[in-house]
């Protein structure tokens, strides 16, 4: 009996022990990343770099590998601080997870279709915007649906919790909002009938449009009703790196890289690169 | 804290835990329903309805619950039709029921089921013995003594439904889970205390939740 006892709380502890070393662990990688910021950490060879992995067009992850325009970015970027492709360890990230990730150093960068806004500026640095998004609708070819006006009525599908979302919620109260927590379902529904239009970033919804299965189904409407700035998030005390991130994507600007990594992947739709505005680059605190 | 002083996100978390009441109610009912039955079908007499119970609750326990729910959207409305309402949320509403209420219904039934068991057979046969019909000693006689025994695990496959509810969200209703992610992608600074006071609120309503069908089961047991 007593030797049973025994074990059963050596058993606890040993269980305890190890949630303790758990937790224990994730606070030792956050010091560590935080301590020299994104410059040091690019010094030892080694980035992580939080990215989508459901967004064609923009990161899409297919099996192990990732493609898209903001992985392109990342790896300008990672360029520019002296990693090279090999010493970029992708991450996938969710909208929820974003600032979790930056302040726990799980990853040290974000390059995920990241609007910036003031809620977020208080817990993240943001470099950028790369590029200006808009949110717009994603409708069948032969839709009528030629703006946010025309959604009496209609369903609309976006995801849930999204700003999109709340932006038909609060806005354009007449349109009956559907919500799905990814575009895919969304795209499906579209398909199927189900829903009218989809409402997400321009940008998002062009690289759905452009998708193989749905080539010629599906129209992107092309008037923007708001305003979505791309950033590239990473430590909130991190400014050096936030203004030497600016400098790279500057420099990519000027050498057509950006240009490239634009052609390469949202650009196969037939769309132009986008300028990128280098009198933008001002959001580092 | 100061995430909820806003009415808007009050609104929302609010409405939340509203669809998560509404999903454990509405659900829990169908699955007691569709559970008893099944238990009634599985120690039946007539084999296809034993095979057929035996069927239900091997494909719905061991199916995602996520699975079912997107089935429900994707299967019984997208491609059958099936529409339950004109309202969007409605429609979701009574999809995620049906498919919360078929997955739990194996649950209740297999927990009914270990509850005939406790019955002594002693009663069964008492039943035929007076001339009791299958149905008869069925629901007059074992049931009762069978669901008065399985309280206490009822009470656990009811916890575990008020928490499966919140895959409810994946097909679009805004319940809590889906609200948190909303309150979390317009307040990315709160993070933590936005999940914790979700996590809390299930915590605080379903402790109590626990200890009521504890007691429950204490005051009911059949002393034998």
């Amino acid at each position: 009996m007593r030797i049973t006892r025994l074990a059963a709380t050596l058993g606890a502890l040993t269980m305890a022990l190890a949630v303790a070393a758990c937790g224990g662990d994730d606070e030792g990688t956050g010091s560590g990343s935080s301590a020299k910021g994104i410059e040091g950490k690019a010094a030892s060879g080694k980035l992580v770099i939080g990215v989508k992995a459901d967004q064609p067009g923009l990161g899409l992850q297919t099996g192990s590998t990732y493609a898209g325009f903001d992985i392109e970015i990342g790896k300008i970027i990672a360029k520019g601080l002296g990693v090279p492709d090999s010493g970029i360890e992708w991450k996938t990230t969710v909208s929820s997870n974003r600032e979790p990730y930056i302040q726990q150093g799980q990853v040290d960068l974000v390059v995920a279709t990241y609007t910036i806004n003031d809620e977020r500026k208080k817990v993240v640095n943001f470099a950028g915007p790369y590029y200006k998004a808009g949110q717009d609708l994603l409708v069948p070819t032969a839709s009528t649906i030629t703006g946010p006006e025309a959604l009496a009525g209609k369903r609309v599908c976006s995801v849930s919790g999204s700003t999109p979302a709340k932006r038909i919620q609060t806005d354009y109260k007449d349109a009956k909002l559907q919500q799905f927590d990814s575009y895919s379902k969304c795209v499906t529904a579209l398909a199927g009938g189900q829903v009218d239009a989809v409402t997400t970033d321009d940008i998002i919804l062009a690289g759905y449009a452009a998708q193989d299965q749905y080539a010629g189904k599906f129209k992107v409407v092309g008037k923007p009703f708001s305003e979505e700035p791309y950033g590239i998030g990473l430590k909130k005390d991190d400014s050096a790196g936030c203004n030497k991130i600016n400098d790279i994507l500057k420099a990519a600007a000027t050498d057509g890289s950006y240009k490239k990594a634009w052609d390469d992947t949202l650009g196969k739709s037939g769309t132009p690169a986008p300028e990128l505005d280098t009198a933008a680059l001002s959001n580092c605190s | 804290m100061d995430v909820f002083s806003d009415p808007l996100n009050r609104d929302v978390y609010i409405t939340g835990f509203l669809w998560i009441l509404k999903l454990t109610v509405a659900g829990g009912a169908g699955a007691l329903v569709l559970g008893v039955l099944l238990a009634a079908m599985r120690v039946s007499p007539v084999p296809v309805l034993r095979g057929f119970g035996t069927a239900w609750v091997n494909i719905f326990r061991n199916t995602p619950l996520t699975l079912i729910i997107f089935f429900c959207y994707f299967g019984l409305f997208s491609t059958l039709g099936l529409s339950l309402a004109d309202d969007i949320d409605l429609n979701n509403f009574w999809l995620g029921v049906i498919g919360v209420a078929v997955y739990t219904a194996a649950f209740v039934c297999e927990a009914i089921r270990s509850g005939i068991n406790t019955v002594p057979p002693g009663q069964a046969e008492a039943a035929r013995a007076i001339g009791m019909t299958f149905l008869q000693t069925l629901t007059i006689v074992i049931l009762p003594q069978a669901g008065r025994a399985v309280i206490a695990p009822l009470g656990s496959i009811l916890i575990a439904l008020c928490k499966n509810t919140t895959i409810v969200g994946t097909i679009g209703l805004m319940e809590s889970s889906s609200a948190m992610k909303q309150l979390i992608n317009e307040n990315g600074d709160n993070v933590i205390p936005i999940f914790l006071v979700f996590a809390g609120t299930f915590a605080i309503v379903l402790i109590p939740t626990g200890y009521a069908f504890g007691w429950l089961a204490n005051r009911l047991a059949v002393k034998r």
